[in-house]
């Protein structure tokens, strides 16, 4: 019955979407206010109804219904709660309906938040999401239904797979799908924009925080995705330049990009059409991702049940709505009126640089992932792309990124005085010039790849601080006057150093976990003892532990460091028999500038078991980094000059 | 300059163009040109210092599965408890991929060995002759050393179910 409920209120949803994609469009075109003004309330109303179907898809899981589908293949009566909860979106269904549920409350946030905008502009931009609603509550109706009932129902569920079982399943998909629907909002504002015929800073003004709120919100969840594969998969790596992964960098790149075009937008009136275009490439992106994955154009780890019908659905949307989006920028956007010059060696030019080689960037990845794809079409023969490709083009390509990044903020707008920013920059160099000399020394000659890593950390790390303390005039004033200025910094600001010295931090973790990484890999019996990287570890043995759904075999490690206790490691092998399928529960010690991590393999038989070992050097670092990056987003995001409705022309203190 | 505003559309037009023909092909399918046609000439060095390696006259005289892996590879961790017991009905030999042999003996150490015969193909020259796409892959072999099916992406349960294991049984007989 709460099944049907849901069914129904996808269905309302449906039609209040398709009625919010033509009535306000209506309305802005003639100018009818009661038409234009049917917007706002068709959002919330759209938000309730796929909200109602939500909660009763997760009242089908928590209570486990087995006579829906969806619930008997993706849960089993043994698993804890808090897995048949997550286990709503742990499936094609559930997390498709998540994606719509996204969709609805960024439409209703902008209903609710858009209060100061133009009433034809947030019109038009409801409209769009409209649409955007109509084909995937489509899409999920007539081909991924997740109320489709099965009578019999079966006595028990499927479970869901081991690998899901796992405390990030409940935080991963949804920071991520914040991150990839977050961008519909950017591209819908373009859209609007076309439509109007009309990009100007206040526009730019309105976007920058919807792009903000999905970048950070991106990163959060690229992240939680790559500290999961991290700890759960026990490898010891934290990203495989997989397909899946691929497509939700794409768009994160295009969005980060697309955050700093804006602002040229925003205050130089200049690169609209550019931005214009990034808007909609980012949600491209997004959509592009959503296709790859559920259509299975292309093999993945990943890879979602593979059904044509849907990658044919989902092709059919991206052709209405990239293509359709990209045709009306084809007409439209020449009409755009170019805004402020900038000669190249300004603030402007350093923002260009920067979209140049994100944007390329990009393309890289998007070429690495879609070329098996190209050639088996061209019947030019089946290959994969692997890490190879990507750390031989991508990552060059972010080296003068990352020079470049400490710079550009130093420069004026307009017209810059390059060498004042540079010899402003000296004690950055030095820093850069020593860890390059420590590195190298250190690893006797042979770390030239963990150099420029670790160096172009420091520099861009240093050249952030430096940059603050420029805004601050810290040591050049008196510290009261620096506090004052502390006081006034806009949040933007704060917000920018913050994200670039997290992309410092997470730069040194992954160089040195990557480059530094010890392995052991051996058999042991209990009483034995390893060491690695100054740590001992004593192997007492493996002892059966048990839990609501698996069977474990637990090894306890007793850790020390120069005969003082450090920890206790207890890694563990689990056995789900529904899905009969081993996990491994890798065990991490970390101090902050390093992992220990310990992961348990079989047994011969005779009483030894094949132990894994990994130090891995500064990893915490991309994570730890990857956060302070969004918060630098969400400090941005607090700025009051985003909340502000029309642009007023006020002097900002330290720009 | 106003054509330059429709390049986004055009390529996208071009990759989608790609989608639409990708969208007919499935990517574990093996490409017609090696089906039922007998398995490319080779001859693999072994893994493992008591284990033959694999070539072409080992595939002939009885029904074997080949399956192709690594120990980088992750999906082959996942179907590996699949194939462990797959090995005990019929014989499976070992592809070992594009992989540091070190590294692969590690993988069967930990893991256990399902295989009778392991090659080992560190460059993944053999590979491109069986048009490897990406590991893992099962190749179902006959008596007479024509490949008759090729599933690309882990074993699974069902998959041994509907598939391997009765196309072994028939040929088989």
């Amino acid at each position: 019955m709460i099944a049907e409920l849901g069914q129904f209120a996808l269905a309302l949803a449906l039609i209040v979407a398709v009625a919010q994609s033509i009535v306000p469009l209506v309305g802005a075109a003639r100018g009818d206010a009661a038409l234009t003004a049917f917007a706002r309330p068709a959002a919330y109303v759209q938000l309730a109804a796929v909200a109602a179907a939500f909660i009763a898809l997760t009242h089908a899981y928590v209570t486990s219904d087995f006579s829906v589908v969806s619930v008997a293949r993706n849960t089993h009566t043994s698993m804890p709660f808090l897995y048949r909860l997550t286990g709503v979106w742990g499936n094609h269904e559930g997390s498709m309906l998540l994606w719509i549920l996204i969709l609805a409350i960024m439409s209703a946030a902008v209903a609710s938040f858009g209060a100061n905008l133009p009433d034809g502009l947030r019109a038009r931009v409801l409209a769009v999401q409209g649409m955007i609603g109509v084909a995937f509550l489509t899409f999920i109706l007539f081909t991924s239904n997740p109320f489709t009932r099965q009578f019999p129902a079966p006595l028990d569920g499927r479970e869901l797979n081991p690998l899901l079982q796992d405390p990030g399943l409940a935080f991963h998909p949804p920071w991520l799908y914040l991150g990839y629907v977050g961008f519909s909002v950017a591209f819908s504002f373009a859209v609007a924009a076309l439509i109007e015929g009309k990009v100007d800073p206040a526009w730019a003004r309105w976007v920058r925080p919807w792009t903000l709120f999905a970048w950070l919100s991106l990163t959060i969840g690229i992240a939680l995705g790559s500290w999961w594969a991290y700890y759960e998969l026990g490898w010891g790596g934290w990203w495989f330049w997989d397909p899946v992964e691929n497509a939700s960098f794409m768009p994160w790149l295009i969005g980060a990009a697309l955050l700093h075009s804006a602002v040229v937008v925003e205050k130089r009136d200049a690169l609209k059409s550019w931005t214009i275009l990034l808007a909609l490439i980012a949600f491209s992106f997004s959509l592009i991702g959503t296709f790859l994955v559920r259509s299975g154009v292309l093999t993945s780890v990943h890879a979602f049940a593979v059904d044509p019908a849907r990658g044919v659905f989902i092709l059919m949307i991206l052709f209405a709505a990239i293509g359709g989006s990209l045709a009306l920028y084809a007409w439209r956007a020449p009409a755009l009126k170019a805004g402020g010059l900038f000669q190249p060696l300004s603030r402007e030019g350093a923002l260009v640089l920067n979209n140049l080689l994100l944007a390329t960037g990009a393309a890289t990845v998007l070429l690495g992932t879609l070329y098996p794809l190209f050639l088996d079409v061209l019947d030019a023969g089946k290959v994969s792309v692997g890490p190879p490709y990507f750390n031989s083009t991508f990552v060059p390509l972010m080296v003068p990124l990352v020079a470049a990044m400490a710079v550009g903020p130093l420069l004026s707008w307009k017209r810059a005085d390059i060498a004042g920013a540079i010899s402003r920059l000296a004690v950055a160099g030095i820093a850069t010039v020593a860890v390059i000399g420590i590195v190298l020394y250190a690893s006797g000659g042979t770390g030239f790849l963990a150099a420029v890593g670790l160096g172009l950390a420091a520099w861009l790390f240093i050249g952030t601080l430096i940059e603050l303390a420029e805004r601050l005039r810290l040591f050049r004033a008196p510290l009261a006057e620096s506090f004052e200025r502390w006081r006034h910094l806009p949040r933007s600001a704060l917000g920018m150093s913050v994200a670039h010295g997290g992309l410092a931090i997470a730069i040194a973790g992954m160089t040195a976990s990557s480059l530094f990484q010890a392995e052991q890999i051996l058999a042991m019996r209990a009483g034995e003892v390893v060491t690695m990287r100054g740590y001992d570890l004593r192997f007492e043995g493996i002892v059966q532990a048990n839990g609501p759904n698996y069977q474990a075999e637990r090894a306890r490690f007793i850790v020390t460091s120069g005969g003082k206790p450090v920890t206790v490691l207890t890694p563990e092998r689990r056995f789900y028999p529904v899905q009969r399928q081993q996990t491994t529960e890798a065990a991490i010690h970390t101090t902050g500038l390093a992992d220990l991590y310990v992961v348990v393999g079989d047994s011969d038989g005779k009483g030894a078991w094949t132990v894994r070992l990994y130090h891995n050097p500064l990893v915490p670092w991309i994570w730890a980094g990857c956060l302070i990056m969004a918060l630098g987003g969400g400090l941005s995001l607090t700025d009051r000059r985003l909340r502000v409705g029309a642009p007023k022309q006020r002097l900002q203190a330290a720009e | 300059m106003r054509w330059l505003f429709l390049a986004p559309l055009l390529l996208f037009a071009i990759v989608a163009g790609y989608f639409a023909v990708g969208l007919t092909r499935d990517p574990g399918t093996l490409p017609s040109a090696l089906l039922d046609k007998p398995a490319p000439d080779f001859a693999l060095p072994p893994l493992l210092p008591n284990k033959p390696g694999l070539a072409s006259a080992d595939l002939k005289g009885a029904p074997v599965l080949v399956n192709v892996w690594a120990s980088w590879c992750v999906p082959c961790r996942a179907e590996h408890p699949v194939l462990t017991r797959l090995a005990r009905e019929v014989p499976v030999f070992g592809f070992n991929y594009k992989d540091k042999p070190e590294d692969a003996r590690r993988f069967l150490v930990e893991l256990g060995d399902p295989y009778r015969r392991i090659g080992t193909d560190p460059s993944g020259r053999v590979g491109i002759d069986w048009g490897v796409y990406g590991v893992p892959e099962t190749y179902v072999v006959d008596a007479e050393g024509r490949i008759r099916h090729r599933h690309v992406g882990p074993l699974t349960d069902r998959v041994v179910a509907e598939t391997i294991r009765p196309l072994m049984k028939s040929l088989a007989r």
